[in-house]
């Protein structure tokens, strides 16, 4: 594995090299500064991690034991052009998911036109067609998107997943952001970095342009979560604090006249957004699972008619499932009318007989997939799975095809990370947050990087060994430097 | 046929609850075979109602009330004028293509007994229509009928393992077996005068999508197609997501539910 050639993001194509032109700067402070005291901030860092109790759990991750994931003090960079790109794919990408989920759930022109099976749409678990014709406010259904990209080159970036449902991770963003401010401030002088502690305010910006039409003072939104065992509960928490609105439970609300109300010591107020972090099977025992304790009874009633926006729409699973993901460039050439500007990682279909030979003579060499699985369980990756892994993948995907798809191995791009041995190369992925308001469409300049800790390893999710970094995205020349340094500790009033 | 319907539904808590947030399908609406000359909904307590409609298109009236509540009664009465129709459905608001209807749910899961009856007792039929009832009559031979209310939580797989069926079981059990023979069939709620039936109650029944043809009615419970003796309400993939009423209440002890109905043909 460690032999395959990878691209890495700093270093260049390999390892040896001086680093790339621009993060020469980085390179230096990276062989000037001692492991030592890179260790030293790291563990500071993660020291305040746990302080604030951060925990977290990528979407579908089910493991919910308290548990911090590590922080890599070595920052990941994006070039200002590199941006630039990537962003334009995103904002592509992201506008092909909201017009797909608004014709599946309503015209189904994609269907009518021979674009994608019918019985792929039609008999998948994720079209929920207890919502089929009920039209979010505005149109708008992925309001917030967090893509899931690889990187095997300067300019090649692939979509791995997309996750339109309730993507998480955002919080780590901000506080990783927070700590390499506060604690390797000389990068900020030496880089201009686009700032990411907007984003509560883009985030609720977002959330108020998508209230229904007709509110007469300022529409009042909520962050809905199922309580604090869940593993992401300290994010709901954070963003409901920093977007300065109230954290809810499902027992808070209650939907009266198709309307949604919170209760709280000064009687009823009406709710207008509703940013829900609780799955659709859990948002309305009235319409979904009979048997949830953490649902609205009613709420779904109270969307119908266009009194309630939920953030995201319920539904939306349809867009991120993995059985769609390989017909994604079809979808957007669908709805863009060109081609996809991120592409897709190659995917063979299981269900289709060819592919399942080509994956089955191929398994030491594709990474194998479940369907409807995620947080890397019901994974196989063939170049470092042992035999006997192999074998039960070969005998489970000839059992259930349709259940899975392949991929290639890619030679995913790596980022020197602070190791037990000192800086080496460790493989990264990417999750860029997408918002999509009634005003359109913006890629917040940041993300979660996520980083395989162990040497080789290609799966980063935080219940495999994963860690995290910080990715910072460079201002284009002339452009104003916005960062603000050290004082902005306080401002989230995470201050150390 | 003109049908006069007097359905009343009433919930006794042993404890007074706080809140009460329902969703009823308990209104039919006009087709081709079917033409509602009057329908009323009426609640003996203080309560908000708004009528929409769910993902499968039916309509849904959905009731808000204020508690203390003890008891509630929910009280429908209507006229519906009815005619001969050999079970086929036409000029209802349909919204979601019938592939939709082949897949399975928590109470209609693939069973591979089911599969293996519908296979045997449907061999040689002609053309979809004629397999279809088949798989009706053989569903209405096999089983006894039972009137008790449904168990609640019973899948079409435990159901067919008895000897004695409710009419929501026997629908349940039609919808998977026709499902696996890739036709698409659902569940349809409403009322009907079921023949020797002695204490009337609400109807379950199937439907199967056949091609050209559309939407055809079939009742285990009487091994035909429904005809003008049935008013037809809800659809959906299962009787969950068709029922009358599903509801939520807020406040502590159990309820009992207590359902008389009264179809019978008016003069």
């Amino acid at each position: 594995m460690g032999k395959r050639p990878a691209f890495d993001e700093i270093m260049g194509m390999d390892g040896d090299t001086p680093p790339r032109l621009p993060l020469a700067a980085l390179g230096k402070w990276l062989a000037d500064t001692p492991d030592d005291e890179l260790r030293r901030r790291q563990e500071t860092a993660e020291t305040t991690f746990r302080q604030l109790g951060i925990t977290f759990a990528v979407y579908g991750d089910t493991d919910t034991r308290e548990r911090i994931i590590p922080f890599d003090i070595v920052p990941r960079v994006f070039l200002a052009d590199e941006w630039a790109k990537l962003s334009e794919g995103l904002v592509q990408r992201v506008e092909a998911i909201n017009a797909f989920l608004d014709d599946i759930y309503g015209e189904r022109r994609i269907l009518k036109e021979g674009v994608l099976p019918e019985d792929l749409i039609l008999g998948n678990p994720q079209f929920r067609p207890e919502i089929a014709g009920m039209r979010p406010p505005h149109g708008i259904w992925a309001h917030i998107c967090g893509i899931d990209l690889v990187r095997t080159g300067p300019d090649a970036f692939f979509v791995l997943e997309d996750n339109a449902r309730t993507p998480s991770g955002v919080s780590y963003m901000l506080e990783n952001r927070e700590a390499m401010v506060r604690l390797c401030p000389e990068l900020f002088r030496e880089y201009r970095v686009e700032p990411v502690d907007s984003y509560p305010d883009r985030l609720l910006e977002t959330m108020k342009s998508v209230a229904p039409r007709g509110g007469s003072s300022g529409p009042v939104c909520v962050v809905l979560t199922p309580g604090h065992y869940n593993s992401a509960y300290y994010e709901h928490s954070f963003l409901a604090d920093s977007m300065g609105i109230e954290l809810v439970e499902a027992a808070d609300l209650v939907v009266d006249d198709d309307q949604v109300w919170m209760r709280t010591i000064a009687g009823r107020v009406r709710v207008d957004v509703i940013y829900r972090r609780v799955d659709d099977d859990y948002l309305d025992p009235l319409v979904f699972r009979a048997d949830s304790m953490l649902g609205v009874p009613g709420l779904i009633a109270a969307y119908a008619a266009g009194n309630v926006a939920i953030i995201n729409a319920p539904g939306n699973g349809i867009a991120d499932d993995k059985a769609i993901y390989s017909y994604m460039p079809e979808i957007v050439r669908f709805y863009s009318g060109g081609e996809a500007k991120l592409p897709n990682v190659e995917t063979w279909r299981c269900r289709e007989p060819q592919a399942l030979q080509y994956v089955l003579d191929h398994l030491d060499e594709v990474v194998v997939k479940l369907v409807d699985g995620s947080g890397g369980y019901g994974m196989l990756v063939g170049p470092t799975a042992s035999r006997q892994e192999i074998e039960d993948f070969r005998r489970a995907l000839i059992a259930e095809p349709h259940r899975y798809i392949a991929q290639p191995t890619l030679a995913l791009s790596t980022v020197p990370t602070l190791a037990d041995s000192g800086l080496s190369p460790r493989h990264v992925d990417f999750r860029p947050f997408v918002l999509t308001g009634s005003k359109g469409v913006q890629v917040v300049p940041g993300g979660l990087t996520r980083v395989a800790l162990k040497e080789g390893s290609l799966v980063v999710n935080s219940s495999q060994g994963g860690g995290t970094k910080d990715s910072f995205v460079l201002m284009a020349d002339g452009q104003r430097q916005t960062q603000s340094m050290g004082g902005m500790t306080q401002s989230q009033g995470f201050g150390a | 046929m003109r049908l006069s319907i007097d359905h009343r539904t009433v919930y006794r808590f042993t404890a007074p609850q706080s809140r009460l947030v329902q969703m009823l399908r308990m209104t039919p609406e006009n087709s081709h075979d079917q033409t509602v000359a009057r329908w009323r909904i009426d609640v003996d307590c203080d309560a908000t109602m708004r009528r929409g409609r769910d993902g499968f298109g039916n309509a849904v009236t959905m009731l808000y009330a204020e508690g203390p509540i003890a008891d509630i009664e929910i009280a429908v009465r209507g006229e519906v004028l009815t005619s001969h129709s050999d079970g086929v459905v036409r000029g209802v608001r349909e919204v979601l293509p019938p592939a939709v209807f082949l897949r399975a749910t928590e109470a209609t899961p693939r069973d591979p007994a089911i599969a293996a009856f519908a296979a045997e007792v449907t061999a040689g039929a002609e053309g979809p229509v004629g397999m279809l009832h088949r798989l009706n009559r053989a569903l209405h031979e096999r089983f006894a009928l039972d009137r008790a209310r449904p168990a609640p939580g019973l899948s079409a797989a435990e159901a067919f393992a008895r000897p004695a069926a409710t009419s929501r079981d026997l629908a349940h059990i039609f919808a998977v077996a026709a499902r696996s023979l890739d036709i698409p069939a659902r569940y349809v709620s409403g009322y009907s005068i079921v023949e020797g039936s002695l204490r009337p109650t609400p109807h379950g029944w199937a439907e199967a999508h056949v091609e050209r043809l559309g939407w055809v009615g079939f009742d285990p419970c009487t091994g035909r197609s429904p005809q003008e003796e049935s008013v037809r309400v809800a659809a959906a993939l299962d009787a969950s997501g068709a029922a009358p009423v599903a509801g939520s209440r807020l406040g502590e002890g159990e309820e009992e539910l207590d359902v008389a109905v009264k179809v019978s043909a008016a003069q």
